[in-house]
C-alpha cells in the first residue's frame, strides 16, 4: 500500500507543475495589473513597485524564480496586502475553508445517505418520490439562492440564528454548512438510492433475509457497504466542489476563508496570491482524490487484492 | 418499520436541535450599545493599516480612529479645528504656517509626541523608494516633489522643520488657501519612528508594524485585533489627549464587501452603520418608503461623468460633444434610474455649500442639442460613426449607461453601443484610450474645486479624455498661485465656463453616499465628505 501511495504523490508533482505554468500565463495575460488603480499611479512609483516585486524582469526568469522560491517554501509576498506574504494569508483562511468544508461534507453526508437510504427501501412510493423530488430542487438550486433564503428564514424573521461571519457568536456556523452542504446531500440521496437499490437486488441479500437476519442488520450491515460505492467514488469530486463551492457561500455569509481570498486576488490581479492558492487548491483536491481512491479500493477486497498486490 | 421510526425520531432530533440552539441571542448593536462599542461595516478588507501607504476610503474610515493629524475637522461643519496642534499661525505671505503642539500629545504607548515625529513621517511618505502614492498631495509644500523625483537626497531642502519638540514649522510653494483642509487626510498623520525602525528601514513599506502586537498610534483608539477579512478592533486609547471626552469604548470594523451581506448585517443588528460609499440599490427603494429615519442620504463632494475621447473622431468635434451633453434628461436619471437622492450635474465641480458654487449651466435642451449635431456634420444622426459607453461591471452604472444610450437614441437618433468590463480590465482600457465614452467618477480629497479641474490638465495621468488646451493649462497655473478667495472663485468660474464650451467630459451627477445608521447612533453627521471622527460619537440606546 506504501509503494501505491507513494507511485500517486510522485505522480501528482508534473500535475502540479502544469497547473502552475498555466496559472502563471494565464494570470499575466489578463488585462490589468496588481497596480492599477483608479488613480494615476505616478510613473516613478510604479517603476519602484514593479522594480520591488521584479515584475519588470522577463517572464521567464519570473517563473522560475517563482519555482525557486516556491520549492523552498515561500510563496512570496501579497501585492493587494503588501504586509502578509501569502503563506500568512494561506494559513489564516485554509482552516476556516476545511472546517466549513468538513461541516458542509457531513451535513452532506448524513442528511444524503440517510434520504437516499429512506427512498431506496420503498421505492415508486411517497417515501422514494418525495424525497427525491427535494434531492432535485436542492441540485437546481444555487447556493447564493438558497443561502439568503435560509438567511432569510431563520436570521431575518425568525432571528434564530446569525446571519455573518464565522466564530463570532454562536451558532453562526450552522447557516454556511447547511447552505454549502444541501446540494451534495441532494447528490449523494441520489447516488445512495441508486447504489442501494442495486445491491438490494443481490443474491446475497436475499440470502441473508432468508437466514432470518433482522431487515435492519441487512440494510445497514450487508447491503450499505456495497451501496455505498457510488457514493465514496463521488466524494473525491465533491470535496473539490466544496472547496470550490465554498467562494459563494464564504462571500454571502462573509466567512474569513480561502475562497473569499481567491476571489479577491483575482479582481485584484495579486499574482502571488492567486498563484499561491490555485497550487495550494490543486494539492488538496489531488489528495483528496487519493484518500479516495484508496477507501474505494478499501471497502472491496476484491480490487484490494488487485491493486495492492500489483 | 422500525427502521421507519429510526429515521423520523432522527429527523426530529435533528430539527429540534436545530431550533432549541437557535434561540434569540444579543445582537451586535445590543452589546455595543451597552458597551459604547461601535460596530462598522467597512467595506473592503484594508490593504494596509500604514497611514502614509493606503490609498483608499476603507483605510482611511479605520486610520481615523487610530490616529489623529495636527489639526481635525467639525463633524457637521467641516471646519478646521485643532488636533495635535492646539493653534497655529499663518505668515503674512500665507506660505509658512507655524503649529504649536500641545504637551499632552502622546503616543498609545505612552511616549510624547513631539514635531521631529511629524518630520519623520512627512519625509517618510516623501521618500521615492516608499512609494507613496499620496505623495503628490504634498507637492504643495516647498521642495517637496523635488525631494519626492530623487533630484535631491537632502531632505532639509524640504519645507518641514521642527523649530524644537513642540513647534513644528511648514513652508508652502505657493499660498495654499486649503492647505489646513490637506492635513486631515491620513498621508499627513505622524507615524512612530521607534516602532517603524524596529521592523524596517524609513523607506521600507513591507513590514510588520501594523500588526496588532507592534502597533503605536496617538488616535482616540488603539488597534487591538486583526483578523484578515472577519474584523477589525479597536479600543479606547487611554493616552489620547482627549481621552476625557471620547464616550466610546471602541470601535469594531467588519470588512463585507458584498453589498447584500452589508444589508443582510445591519438587518439583523450585526452592525450600528454602513460606512460604504453607497448600498445595494434594489433595497434604497425598500427603505424610502418603510424605514427612512434608518437610512442616511448624504450629499457628497464627488463628481460622477463620462470622460470622451477626443482623440477619436467624432468626439474631437466640440459640437458634438457638446450635443451629447444637452440631450441627456439627468433629471429623469437621479429620479427614476439611480434613485439613490444624488442632484443633477451641469458642471464638473459639485456644488459645496460652505464655498465655491459654480455659475454657468449648460442645461437640458434637445433642440439645441440636435442643431449642433447637425452642425457638426450627422443631421439626424446620419452617419454618425459606431462608439459604445464603456463602464466597469456594476448594476447601477449599467443602468445609467443604458437610460442614456436611449436618450441619445430617441433625442438625436444615434446607436451607441454599450461595453461593460471587469473593474482592472475597464483601467486598462481607458489608461489606453481604448474608449470612445467611458464612465468615471472622482472623489474630492480635499473640499476645493483646484481638486477637479486639476484632473484635466494635459499633464495629467487622471486626464482620460486627450484633451489638450494650453489656455486651461494657464487657468489652473494661475488657479494655483492665487490666493485670495473672490479671486479665486473668479478663476473657477472661468475654469468651468471654459469647460463648458469644450465639453471633453460629460457631467451626470454629483454622488450621494447613501448608508443604513441606527437610531442609537448620535454624534454621527452627514458632510460632504463622509467624514465621521469617532472621538463625538456615542450610543444611546433608543427607547421603544
Amino acid at each position: 500500500m506504501l509503494k501505491y501511495i507513494v507511485k500517486r504523490l510522485l505522480a501528482a508533482i508534473p500535475v502540479l507543475f502544469v497547473v502552475i505554468l498555466i496559472t502563471f500565463v494565464l494570470v499575466r495575460l489578463a488585462p490589468g495589473g496588481p497596480f492599477d488603480e483608479e488613480r494615476n499611479v505616478p510613473e516613478q512609483v510604479l517603476e519602484n513597485l514593479n522594480k520591488r516585486y521584479h515584475l519588470d524582469d522577463p517572464a521567464h526568469i519570473q517563473f522560475f524564480q517563482y519555482v525557486g522560491n516556491l520549492l523552498q517554501g515561500d510563496f512570496g509576498p501579497s501585492y493587494k496586502y503588501p504586509n502578509r506574504s501569502v503563506t500568512e494569508i494561506i494559513y489564516s483562511g485554509v482552516p476556516v475553508t476545511i472546517e466549513l468544508g468538513f461541516y458542509a461534507l457531513l451535513v452532506a453526508i448524513i442528511i444524503g445517505i440517510s434520504t437516499g437510504l429512506l427512498a431506496s427501501l420503498k421505492p415508486n412510493t411517497a417515501q422514494d418520490y418525495v424525497p427525491m423530488s427535494l434531492a432535485m430542487v436542492g441540485i437546481c438550486l444555487p447556493s447564493f439562492v438558497l443561502g439568503p433564503l435560509l438567511i432569510l428564514f431563520f436570521g431575518i424573521w425568525f432571528e434564530w440564528l446569525p446571519v455573518s461571519g464565522w466564530g463570532q457568536s454562536a451558532n453562526d456556523k450552522i447557516l454556511p454548512a447547511l447552505t454549502l452542504g444541501a446540494t451534495y446531500a441532494a447528490y449523494i440521496a441520489r447516488l445512495t438510492r441508486g447504489g442501494m437499490l442495486e445491491v438490494l437486488s443481490q443474491d446475497y441479500i436475499r440470502t441473508a433475509t432468508a437466514m432470518g437476519l433482522p431487515r435492519w442488520r441487512v440494510v445497514l450491515v450487508h447491503a450499505l457497504r456495497g451501496g455505498l460505492a457510488p457514493v465514496v467514488s463521488f466524494l473525491g469530486p465533491a470535496a473539490a466542489g466544496l472547496l470550490s463551492g465554498s467562494f459563494v457561500v464564504e462571500t454571502v455569509f462573509q466567512i474569513p476563508g480561502m475562497g473569499r481570498f481567491y476571489l479577491q486576488a483575482a479582481f485584484n490581479r495579486d499574482y502571488t496570491m492567486i498563484l499561491g492558492t490555485t497550487i495550494f487548491f490543486s494539492a488538496l483536491i489531488i489528495v483528496f482524490n487519493l484518500i479516495t481512491d484508496i477507501i474505494l479500493v478499501w471497502l472491496n477486497p476484491k480490487l484490494r487484492h488487485q491493486t495492492f498486490k500489483s | 418499520m422500525k427502521l421507519t421510526i429510526f429515521r423520523i425520531v432522527a429527523a426530529a432530533t435533528m430539527l429540534g436541535a436545530l431550533l432549541s440552539c437557535g434561540s434569540k441571542t444579543e445582537t451586535n448593536v445590543e452589546k455595543g450599545n451597552r458597551e459604547q462599542i461601535l460596530y462598522v461595516a467597512n467595506g473592503s478588507e484594508p490593504r494596509e493599516l500604514d497611514p502614509q501607504l493606503t490609498t483608499g476610503a476603507p483605510e482611511h474610515n479605520i486610520l481615523m480612529a487610530l490616529f489623529e493629524g495636527l489639526v481635525n475637522e467639525h463633524p457637521k461643519t467641516l471646519a478646521i479645528t485643532p488636533g495635535v496642534a492646539e493653534s497655529w499661525s499663518v505668515s503674512d505671505d500665507d506660505k509658512t504656517y507655524t503649529f504649536q503642539l500641545r504637551d499632552t500629545a502622546a503616543w498609545s504607548n505612552g511616549d510624547k509626541l513631539t514635531a521631529h515625529d511629524f518630520v519623520y513621517s512627512w519625509k517618510r511618505s516623501l521618500m521615492p523608494n516608499f512609494g507613496s502614492q499620496w505623495a503628490y498631495m504634498k507637492y504643495f509644500i516647498r521642495g517637496a516633489k523635488a525631494f519626492h523625483m530623487g533630484e535631491t537626497d537632502d531632505f532639509s531642502s524640504v519645507g518641514v522643520k521642527a523649530i524644537s519638540d513642540a513647534v513644528f514649522e511648514v513652508e508652502l510653494e505657493n499660498a495654499t488657501p486649503f492647505f489646513l483642509k490637506l492635513l486631515v487626510h491620513n498621508s499627513y498623520y505622524p507615524v512612530h519612528q521607534a516602532t517603524i525602525e524596529k521592523f524596517a528601514p524609513i523607506d521600507q513599506p513591507i513590514s510588520d508594524w501594523t500588526k496588532p502586537a507592534n502597533f503605536v498610534g496617538n488616535g482616540p483608539f488603539v488597534l487591538s485585533e486583526w483578523k484578515l477579512n472577519n474584523l477589525i478592533a479597536s479600543v479606547k486609547n487611554t493616552k489620547y489627549w482627549d481621552a476625557a471626552n471620547v464616550k466610546l469604548n471602541g470601535v469594531t470594523f467588519f470588512p463585507i464587501e458584498d453589498q447584500q451581506a452589508e444589508v443582510r448585517a445591519f438587518r439583523s443588528g450585526q452592525v450600528h452603520v454602513t460606512h460604504t460609499p453607497t448600498m445595494a440599490i434594489e433595497k434604497i427603494g425598500y427603505y424610502q418608503e418603510n424605514e427612512p429615519e434608518l437610512l442616511d442620504i448624504v450629499q457628497t463632494y464627488s463628481s460622477y461623468y463620462y470622460e470622451l475621447n477626443t482623440t477619436k473622431p467624432p468626439f474631437d468635434d466640440a459640437r458634438v460633444r457638446r450635443a451629447l451633453a444637452m440631450a441627456i434628461d439627468r433629471d429623469l436619471l437621479v429620479g427614476s434610474v439611480s434613485k439613490g437622492g444624488q442632484s443633477p450635474g451641469y458642471t464638473l465641480v459639485p456644488p459645496d455649500p460652505q464655498g465655491y458654487v459654480a455659475k454657468f449651466h449648460f442645461g437640458y435642451d434637445i433642440e439645441k442639442a440636435k442643431a449642433l449635431l447637425a452642425e457638426a456634420g450627422y443631421p439626424n444622426g446620419e452617419g454618425f460613426p459606431e462608439a459604445s459607453i464603456l463602464y466597469n461591471s456594476q448594476d447601477d452604472h449599467r443602468k445609467i449607461a443604458l437610460a442614456i444610450q436611449q436618450m441619445w437614441k430617441s433625442s438625436l437618433n444615434i446607436d451607441v453601443g454599450l461595453n461593460n468590463q471587469e473593474w482592472k480590465v475597464y483601467l486598462n482600457s481607458r489608461k489606453n484610450f481604448e474608449h470612445e465614452v467611458a464612465r468615471a467618477g472622482w472623489i474630492a480629497d480635499y473640499v476645493d474645486p483646484s481638486n477637479f479641474f486639476e484632473i484635466f490638465l494635459s499633464t495629467s495621468g487622471n486626464n482620460h479624455t486627450g484633451w489638450v488646451s494650453a489656455e486651461y493649462d494657464a487657468l489652473i497655473q494661475q488657479m494655483q498661485e492665487e490666493a485670495r478667495e473672490p479671486q479665486r472663485f473668479e478663476l473657477f468660474e472661468k475654469a468651468n465656463k471654459l469647460l463648458a464650451d469644450e465639453m471633453p467630459i460629460i457631467p451626470i451627477y454629483y454622488y450621494t453616499d447613501i448608508n443604513l445608521k441606527s437610531p442609537s447612533v448620535k454624534g454621527w453627521y452627514g458632510n460632504v465628505k463622509h467624514s465621521h471622527p469617532y472621538n463625538r460619537v456615542y450610543l444611546e440606546e433608543v427607547k421603544k
